[in-house]
């Protein structure tokens, strides 16, 4: 199943911390004021990205913690403070929702530009939960640019199914809608990277 | 176990067990968790590469059967945003965020301790300047949290909520109340071991690390599903702190050490691979 890939990747000289699930009672902890707002709802080329978390059975799970990653819309990686005191003006390019108590999140945030020539924009994404004894990782690709997501090293990976789960669909109104399933039916595909052990 | 996501859930009275797991013994549940560990073990003998991780497939734990991917993760080499990681700094976080005995008017109950360490990445490197954030039960096993119906008392002086950036060295030192174990509804009798949540961010975003820190000779550990997942015994050895008396403070704060390694940074290695070329 994994592609044999990065095989140059170095060995860990520590032995990494295991992760735990987040649990029910991150809820006071966690969220914080502004934290799904990326950038304001006022601001030209705001953009709302939103979805629902599913579980194996197609239910919406009420407890789960999403994180995105992003670069602004030209396409930089900024490296800016404030994402915990938005001050409204500054893009930091990381955000934070819990979902509502029917699976749903939203972020406000922008169209992120592609980092390189050619290649294909995404947004990067981590899924918490309780009942999830570890984290996800996946992205979030922008559906406009087809020559780039055909050209995806990643996309190009996967079966028609598995490509689906991981590019969004643009709305009517101009958001993007992005969906999560754990497990079962349209199964989003989750990564691994390198050098987790 | 639908039925757990499902049902409507009445937060008056949700300290009343959930009755399908209720049936379930912890005989039950540590008798799974004997079997899995022992193939686990098998494995190894045979070859299979130490875990390092807690499984997401892990039945023991009922919350997680309907929420783990049932397909292996796929490989992605990383590439862009995956390499760097959201900056913080002081103006995120005030320095007495890391003190959560002084977050109210009176002195919280319960034992005061320090959690202090180290977050370094996979090479041993220091991860300066990053995010912790930490959340936590009281000293009676209650958490502020409105799901948590528990019939312990809340403490007001305490709200178990910390957050610090971490020094030139990957250095953190949190000040707080030592939490109590807590009942929960995995099963019949079940309770969680005394831990703190540690939320932590590397300088890759792929090192992004959610975990909890235990303490030394919890009784509950051997019968607690969510420790057990992770099948490895050095792995599960890495989420207790350690009792050190050079953080103890004299009549002050009894002090534990816990250095939390991340997985490896892939930006580094990359670029002194295009370095080289």
């Amino acid at each position: 199943m994994t592609q044999a890939s990065n095989t140059q990747a170095p060995a860990l000289k520590l032995a990494p911390t295991p992760g735990q699930t987040i649990g029910p009672f991150y809820g006071y902890a966690l969220p914080f004021d502004k934290d799904n707002e990326l950038v304001n709802q006022a601001r030209p080329g705001a953009v709302r990205l939103h979805g629902v978390v599913t579980d194996g059975a197609g239910t919406p799970i009420p407890d789960a913690l999403l994180e995105i990653w992003q670069a602004d819309e030209a396409g930089n990686i900024v490296a800016r403070d404030g994402s915990l005191v938005r001050d409204g003006y500054t893009f930091t390019g990381w955000g934070r929702t819990a979902v509502d108590n029917v699976g749903h999140y939203t972020f406000t945030t922008l169209n992120p530009g592609a980092t390189e020539e050619g290649k294909a924009p995404f947004i990067m994404l981590t899924v918490f939960a309780r009942g999830l004894l570890n984290r996800l990782f996946t992205r979030i690709y922008l559906p406009e640019d087809t020559a780039a997501l055909a050209n995806d090293p990643l996309l190009a990976s996967l079966d028609e199914a598995g490509r689906k789960t991981l590019v969004a669909t643009r709305e009517a109104d101009g958001s993007l809608r992005f969906d999560i399933s754990l497990q079962g039916e349209g199964e989003t595909v989750f990564l691994s990277y390198p050098r987790e052990s | 176990m639908s039925t757990e996501a499902t049902s409507t859930e009445s937060f008056t009275d949700s300290h009343v067990l959930d009755p399908a797991a209720t049936t379930l013994s912890q005989d039950a549940i540590s008798a799974e968790i004997t079997d899995i560990h022992a193939a686990y073990r098998q494995s190894v003998v045979d070859g299979a590469k130490a875990e390092t991780q807690p499984r997401i497939d892990f039945a023991p734990y009922r919350s997680s059967l309907l929420r783990h991917p049932t397909k292996n993760l796929h490989h992605a080499d990383p590439e862009t945003i995956e390499l760097h990681s959201p900056a913080f700094g002081e103006r995120d976080v005030h320095a007495l965020e890391a003190d959560l005995t002084i977050q109210h008017n009176g002195e919280p109950i319960g034992e005061r301790i320090v959690v202090a360490g180290r977050v370094l990445d996979g090479d041993g490197r220091p991860v300066a300047g990053q995010l912790v954030e930490i959340w936590q039960a009281n000293a009676a096993g209650r958490y502020i949290h409105k799901r948590d119906q528990h019939p312990a008392p809340i403490d007001p002086n305490f709200t178990g909520v910390g957050r610090a950036i971490t020094g030139p060295n990957g250095e953190y030192s949190f000040t707080t109340i030592k939490p109590a174990p807590y009942p929960w509804k995995n099963h019949h009798n079940a309770w969680r071991p005394a831990h703190i949540h540690f939320s932590l961010f590397g300088t890759d975003f792929t090192q992004r690390m959610i975990t909890q820190m235990y303490f030394p000779g919890d009784p509950l550990f051997s019968l607690d599903p969510i420790y057990q997942a992770i099948t490895d015994a050095d792995a599960r050895a890495r989420l207790v702190a350690t009792y050190d008396h050079s953080i103890t403070s004299h009549e002050w704060a009894t002090g534990y050490n816990w250095d939390i390694v991340l997985t490896g940074s892939n930006r580094t290695w990359m670029e002194d691979e295009e370095g080289d070329h």
